[in-house]
């Protein structure tokens, strides 16, 4: 058997049961998790361990709009300790009404070949 | 008075009075949307956050895109809308008494009402909490909406109080946005969110999570200077010594939402006192004929699928009411809750009605694990549906299956752990 040489616990989110999946890693590469209760326990767990990505859902500042701010999303999920550095970015960017859903408002953002997108529609404000 | 006639009228248009206008509309009468707000969407613009439509899109979309759908096909069909228009009073003879901007003063005659009003969050003055009066103190919905519609941050340092799920999503938000959460208190032993806000929305930024502990005094003169948090015991009682001080400039309350019916009231809706909201049938019609009622006027939902699903249903049952498809006689059976039950709808189901399968939505009192859901008439049982997770954070939607014996009685509902046998 070969040492380990890092382990981690991660409490599963696929059902309410929340099991604590403790995922090792071995001096061999290996890696395996204990602790689920199920298939989908261990690939959340393993998968969470490896490379933890989220949506990130936030607003970015809009002119001319009939709101101030438009609501968007990432296109898919980005790696959870990129969130900040993407928000910075974000911070930085204001897009002109009016908006569709799904119109990309930054594209590959730092990156990381994730889009961020409009959540909804967004008139320009009637002077 | 300007008076306009239609063949149902929707008061309000979140996701309960969107689907079922669509679905009223696609069951072939007229639909007059009434919403309050300057546009449609209810609450679901400012819920930025993704989590909505596993149920009805089989993807994870936002609050913003959920209503877009909706809306979209409200456009599509050509639904008349009336946007800013504030409905006063619901006569009992179903006239709609409402205002806007642009005709003062407006009667709306519908053949039948659905009400579909939503809820409003619990205040610092629903829960008591002693201290001064200072600014800085917001229910979670309203930082909500100051944050992601407004583009204002309501402060800088922040405690909130309640673990549901808007109290953990505004945690993790605010902290993207540069603010620091201190803590999240919960007077519960358990959080009463999901599993996966917690993990998400609080352990993905180091936010600490207090169970067991409630605000027992708010400080500070002009602003927010700092709360006082204490241990509770098991009968919710601060346990003296336990005392911590949190600094922070503003206090969020995530308590609760209310079912909002001042308006029900108005018509003579009946309400149940464990719902808030109003007394249903099976058909999702009020005590009064022609009123009608779903999403979470009826009873607060933790998934905005339900909601709509509720407002599909009710939109088709309303249109078959008006042209005589459904006629719903007064032979009815009331739904009693048993053990560990805290609330069930429909509180009475037509008789008939067990000749197919009838939905039911429950909420528990309290978690359990391995239980059965036992549905009882006359002392006899006729159904049980095992639940390996009873929370109540999570509603329980239990199809009873057609019965072919007469349902005749009350029908009891209780939660049984599956080890013991029912008491009862």
């Amino acid at each position: 058997m070969s040492e380990i040489v890092d382990s981690k616990i991660i409490t599963c989110i696929g059902c309410p049961k929340g099991c604590q999946v403790k995922v090792s890693k071995f001096k061999n590469g290996n890696i395996e998790a204990e602790g689920y209760s199920c298939k989908h326990g261990k690939e959340y767990a393993i998968q969470e361990y490896i490379d933890p990505r989220r949506v990130l859902t936030t607003t970015i500042i809009v002119k001319n709009g009939i709101l101030p701010l438009i609501p968007v999303r990432s296109n898919q999920p980005l790696p959870k300790n990129k969130l900040f550095e993407c928000m910075k970015e974000i911070a930085n960017i204001k897009v002109p009404a009016p908006i569709k859903m799904g119109d990309v408002l930054i594209k590959n953002i730092l990156g990381l070949n994730v889009d961020i997108i409009a959540s909804r529609d967004l008139e320009s404000k009637i002077n | 008075m300007k008076t306009y006639i239609t063949d149902i009228a929707i008061i309000g248009g979140g996701p309960a009075g969107l689907a079922a206008a669509i679905s009223a509309y696609e069951n072939g009468v007229n639909v007059l949307l009434i919403e309050r707000d300057f546009e449609l969407g209810g609450i679901l613009p400012q819920c930025i956050h993704n989590g909505f439509g596993l149920g009805i899109f089989d993807e994870e979309l936002t609050g913003p895109e959920f209503a877009q759908r909706y809306i979209n096909k409200v456009i599509e069909y050509k639904i008349p809308i009336m946007l800013n228009t504030m409905v006063l009073e619901i006569r009992p003879n179903k006239n709609i008494l409402a205002v806007n901007k642009n005709e003062g003063a407006i009667l709306v005659k519908p053949k039948a009402i659905i009400l579909a009003m939503g809820c409003r969050e619990r205040t610092r003055g629903n829960i008591r909490i002693p201290g001064t009066r200072p600014a800085g103190i917001y229910t979670a919905g309203l930082a909500q909406r100051l944050v992601n519609i407004e583009g204002l941050m309501p402060g800088k340092k922040f405690v909130i109080l309640g673990s549901g799920d808007i109290g953990m999503i505004m945690a993790r938000r605010l902290t993207l946005e540069g603010a620091e959460v201190k803590a999240v208190i919960e007077i519960l032993p358990y959080t009463s969110g999901l599993i996966r806000n917690k993990v998400q929305c609080l352990d993905d930024f180091g936010i600490p999570l207090l169970l067991q502990h409630t605000i027992i005094e708010i400080k500070g003169k002009d602003r927010v200077e700092s709360v006082v948090v204490s241990k509770v015991d098991e009968n919710w009682e601060p346990i003296k010594g336990s005392e911590k001080s949190f600094e922070c400039d503003t206090l969020l309350l995530s308590v609760g939402l209310i079912p909002e019916n001042e308006l029900s009231k108005t018509a003579g809706v009946e309400l149940d006192p464990k719902t808030r909201g109003p007394i249903i049938n099976n058909y999702f019609q009020t005590n009064v004929e022609g009123i009608f009622a779903c999403g979470n006027v009826l009873h607060v939902n933790d998934l905005v699928d339900n909601v709509a699903s509720e407002g599909t249903l009710t939109g088709e049952i309303a249109a078959k009411f008006i042209k005589k498809i459904i006629k719903i006689d007064k032979n009815f059976v009331q739904l009693l809750c048993g053990r560990n039950i805290g609330y069930v709808l429909p509180q009475k189901v037509n008789k008939t009605a067990f000749k197919n399968s009838v939905r039911f939505y429950m909420r528990v009192k309290k978690p359990e694990n391995n239980v059965y859901i036992n549905f009882k008439v006359n002392d006899k049982l006729i159904y049980k549906k095992f639940e390996r997770f009873a929370r109540p954070s999570e509603m329980l939607i239990i199809d009873l299956p057609k019965q072919d014996i007469l349902i005749d009685n009350n029908i009891l509902i209780e939660v049984i752990p599956k080890e013991k046998k029912s008491e009862n």
